[in-house]
């Protein structure tokens, strides 16, 4: 084996990054930056990856790593969640910081906003305290420029001493510059004086005592004027991680306690304690980024926000704000299903003619019936409703939604919403976990992350099932269509339908609200915890790259899903359909055992056994109520959504079996992903085990209440 | 006392005014996140928008908008 080939693992100290090398010759990029300043999509042109962008601020919460091939030599990239500063007060931080600092990346770019630089300065500054092999970015010189922000990146790059590279960053020329400089930074070995800030006196004389013996212990990987401050402030999780870089117990060396001790006396000869030291030290650097700001950075037109704020006064307004945010849902939900219908009809046309061309060509062969049956009627027929009934909607809805997310717009939901999650003891953030539950349950659970206490953020784990899906979403579009919709004519009946999907998804927000209410007060006890939620300025998306982006990345992904899981369970249906123990098939058997018990909730047993069998993907349970309900009764050809209909209807389908099952599919257990990916996030099998009970158990009350409500009144 | 107090919030502060502030009372990690927004003592804060249920409110700080909640902006004390 070529040894240049072996690919070398590091694993940066106590963080879940692992960065892999293509060859040992590969330089380490670690990509850091204030969150919501484009640094994911710095990441994503230089590395030709596709990371998940969007305008709100924790969007990247994994660590993704690539690669960036740039005149001859190979880059690895690492993408550090958005933070703004490396104190590590959160999880995110201490990622943030351990990297840095113990990762051992050749050069660390900090991506700046370029609109408002001076707060991003304050990670700058602190980067530099750690490494001086930093490249700055100033991302997002296009932003600034139309604000008339005026921004003199050589005269910051003077005070910095380090490279400051305006950039662009959905134009990829821009950042050539960026690599340029990051492999000059490599390529000289002339020592670069960064700048130093400068704490108050009684601080700087107590870490002059300290660094020598700082340098003399711990050799100069580790910043020792930093280390010395570190040690000053007694950071404990830093402590931690140290002590393991090093393999020993820094603090237990005898002659470092005793110049710590006489360090510490220094500064509580000037009366500062532990909590003013920090004081001290983040004052510092504030005020250092704000000098370094106020004569390089230029602001042409005192109202550069002027745009930003008026249209904030409309969407968060108290008379204007609710209807916006309903009337946008309630317009999304209508291009969708509007525009989905024609495209949705062709396709089962199309696929349904490939059908039968399928079935003659196993006639023409010979070929046995069970064979046609399992492969045609069973496999192929599931995987043709998927497509047509999936496909259209989602290429329709990942877009807009992608829109709202870039413009952003979904900061300013969960801004309106704060006082009612707050109400619930939730935080706001919950607010956009539940917005990337729309697109799919498991990236929302992921996208939890970026809630702070532990405890809020498992409310958030638990009851991201209520927003339904885009699994869910054709099921509950299908139904509404073809049981509520069905009278009206023309333009009307898609805005009646979206109207109704969004009267259903008000009412799973609200299941969140009551949901988290029940369980801060039971099993998650607590108060609201305190956060700071930014609103970033609106930004012109790229509807273009939005559109390609979203349904490559997005559509095909969740769609080629749904298709894998949607074959064998088409087999599985046919085959038990087919199979007979006495004279009742297996379906039979399943479907009739489950009866009384679906029955009391206004579903049927063959509803309720595609709720079950739908585990591993929501998308298949309408693809097996029909296939389920054809295999019992005649067979027979659905021209359209009312050959649907009528089929259901033959098989018993009431209005109160439309509703539950909608009631049902808002509110039952996640999929096996979603499961999964909760078992991943909270390490824990018993709050899987929540997070599957509670949804599911409001499912079966409010099913069972409904049902037997109506009934009542037929 | 208390009285004194609320009346040099955050809080306070109306929709379009402008104050600096004058310390934080918060303490812990909230107390880091603040400064790390650029909340020391000097800083200029203006309050920009109310949402519709009145709180959280949001604040312009160093050039960006970042949303607090009543509990934090009554710990954040000002002068005109």
């Amino acid at each position: 084996m070529d040894p240049k080939k072996k690919s070398k693992d590091i694993k940066a100290v106590s963080s879940e990054l692992i960065v892999k090398r293509l060859t040992p010759d590969d330089k380490v990029i670690a990509v850091a930056g204030n969150p919501n300043v484009g640094k994911s999509t710095v990441f994503n042109n230089l590395t030709g990856l596709k990371q998940h962008t969007g305008n709100w601020p924790g969007k990247t919460v994994t660590n993704a790593q690539g690669y960036c091939h740039f005149r001859g030599s190979t880059y690895v990239l690492v993408d550090i969640p958005g933070t703004y500063s490396l104190m590590a007060h959160s999880a995110e931080e201490e990622v943030a910081r351990n990297f840095i600092c113990f990762g051992d990346p050749d050069v660390v770019i900090v991506v700046c906003d370029a609109t408002c630089l001076e707060r991003n300065f304050n990670l700058v500054l602190q980067t530099l305290e750690i490494t001086d092999k930093v490249v700055v970015c100033v991302n997002l010189m296009d932003e600034a420029e139309k604000k008339n922000i005026r921004i003199d990146l050589e005269a910051i790059s003077q005070k910095l001493g380090v490279p400051v590279i305006g950039t662009i960053a959905r134009k990829k020329k821009t950042l050539n510059n960026l690599m340029l400089s990051v492999q000059q930074v490599l390529s000289t070995t002339k020592e670069r004086t960064p700048l130093i800030v400068k704490y108050p006196k009684p601080i700087e004389d107590a870490v002059a005592l300290l660094e020598p013996i700082i340098i003399k212990k711990v050799n100069k990987k580790i910043n020792p004027r930093w280390l010395s401050l570190k040690l000053l402030d007694y950071d404990e999780t830093l402590i931690t991680v140290l002590n393991e870089y090093l393999g020993y117990d820094l603090l237990e060396d005898e002659e470092i306690k005793k110049v710590l001790t006489d360090a510490r006396n220094i500064l509580s000869n000037d009366g500062i304690t532990s909590e003013t030291l920090r004081d001290k030290i983040v004052s510092s650097l504030v005020l250092t980024a704000e000098k370094i700001c106020s004569d390089t950075v230029h602001f042409d037109k005192n109202d550069y926000n002027e745009r930003d704020r008026k249209i904030d006064i409309i969407l968060t307004n108290k008379l204007t704000g609710f209807p916006i945010m309903i009337a946008l849902l309630i317009c999304v939900f209508w291009i969708t299903i509007s525009g989905a219908n024609i495209p949705s009809s062709l396709l089962a046309d199309g696929l349904f003619w490939i059908e039968d061309r399928i079935t003659e060509a196993f006639q023409y062969l010979g070929a046995p019936d069970w064979l046609h049956g399992a492969l045609v009627l069973g496999v192929y027929r599931v995987l043709a409703w998927v497509v047509s009934v999936m496909l259209p909607p989602m290429a329709i809805f990942f877009p807009l939604f992608t829109l709202l997310e870039d413009l952003g717009y979904l900061p300013r939901v969960a801004f309106n919403l704060d006082k009612y999650f707050k109400k619930c003891c939730a935080c706001g953030k919950q607010a956009l976990t539940m917005c990337m539950g729309f697109g799919c349950n498991a990236a929302g659970i992921i996208g939890c992350r970026i809630i702070d206490s532990p405890r809020e953020r498992l409310i958030a784990i638990i009851t991201n099932n209520f927003v339904p899906c885009n699994g869910r979403f054709p099921t509950l579009i299908a139904i509404l269509t073809m049981f509520f919709v069905g009278s009206a004519t023309g333009p009307f009946k898609s805005i009646f339908s979206a109207v109704l999907l969004t009267g259903l998804i008000v009412l799973g927000i609200f299941m969140t609200f009551i949901v988290s209410k029940m369980l801060s007060k039971t099993i998650l006890k607590g108060i609201p915890s305190s956060f700071t939620l930014e609103l970033p300025p609106y930004r012109k998306p790229q509807v273009g790259k939005i559109i390609v982006r979203s349904i490559f990345d997005r559509t095909l992904f969740v769609l080629g899903r749904a298709v894998m899981v949607a074959a064998p369970a088409g087999l599985i249906i046919w085959v038990m359909a087919n199979v007979s123990i006495g004279d009742m098939t297996l379906l039979a058997i399943c479907s009739n055992f489950l009866d009384p018990f679906a029955k009391l909730l206004g579903l049927d047993g063959v509803i309720l056994l595609a709720f079950i069998l739908g585990f591993p993907a929501n998308e298949i349970v309408i693809p097996i109520v029909i296939m389920s309900y054809m295999a019992s009764g005649s067979l027979l050809e659905l021209d359209s959504i009312w050959d649907l209909k009528q089929l259901l209807v033959d098989n018993g389908w009431t209005w109160i079996t439309a509703v539950s099952t909608m009631l049902f599919s808002l509110m039952h257990w996640p999929c096996s992903t979603t499961c999964l990916t909760i078992r991943k996030e909270t390490q824990s099998w018993k709050w899987t085990f929540v997070s599957f009970a509670v949804p599911t158990l409001m499912g079966v009350i409010i099913c069972f209440i409904f049902a037997n409500i109506a009934r009542l009144f037929i | 006392m208390n009285n004194l107090k609320s009346l040099y919030s955050l809080r306070d502060l109306k929709q379009g005014q402008t104050a600096k502030v004058k310390s934080l009372l918060s303490t812990g990690s909230i107390r880091r996140r603040l400064q790390d927004i650029g909340l020391i003592e000097g800083t200029e804060v203006k309050c920009l928008l109310k949402s519709p249920a009145g709180d959280p409110v949001a604040y312009l700080i160093r050039g960006a908008v970042i949303a607090l909640r009543s509990e934090e902006s009554s710990n954040v004390l000002i002068y005109e």
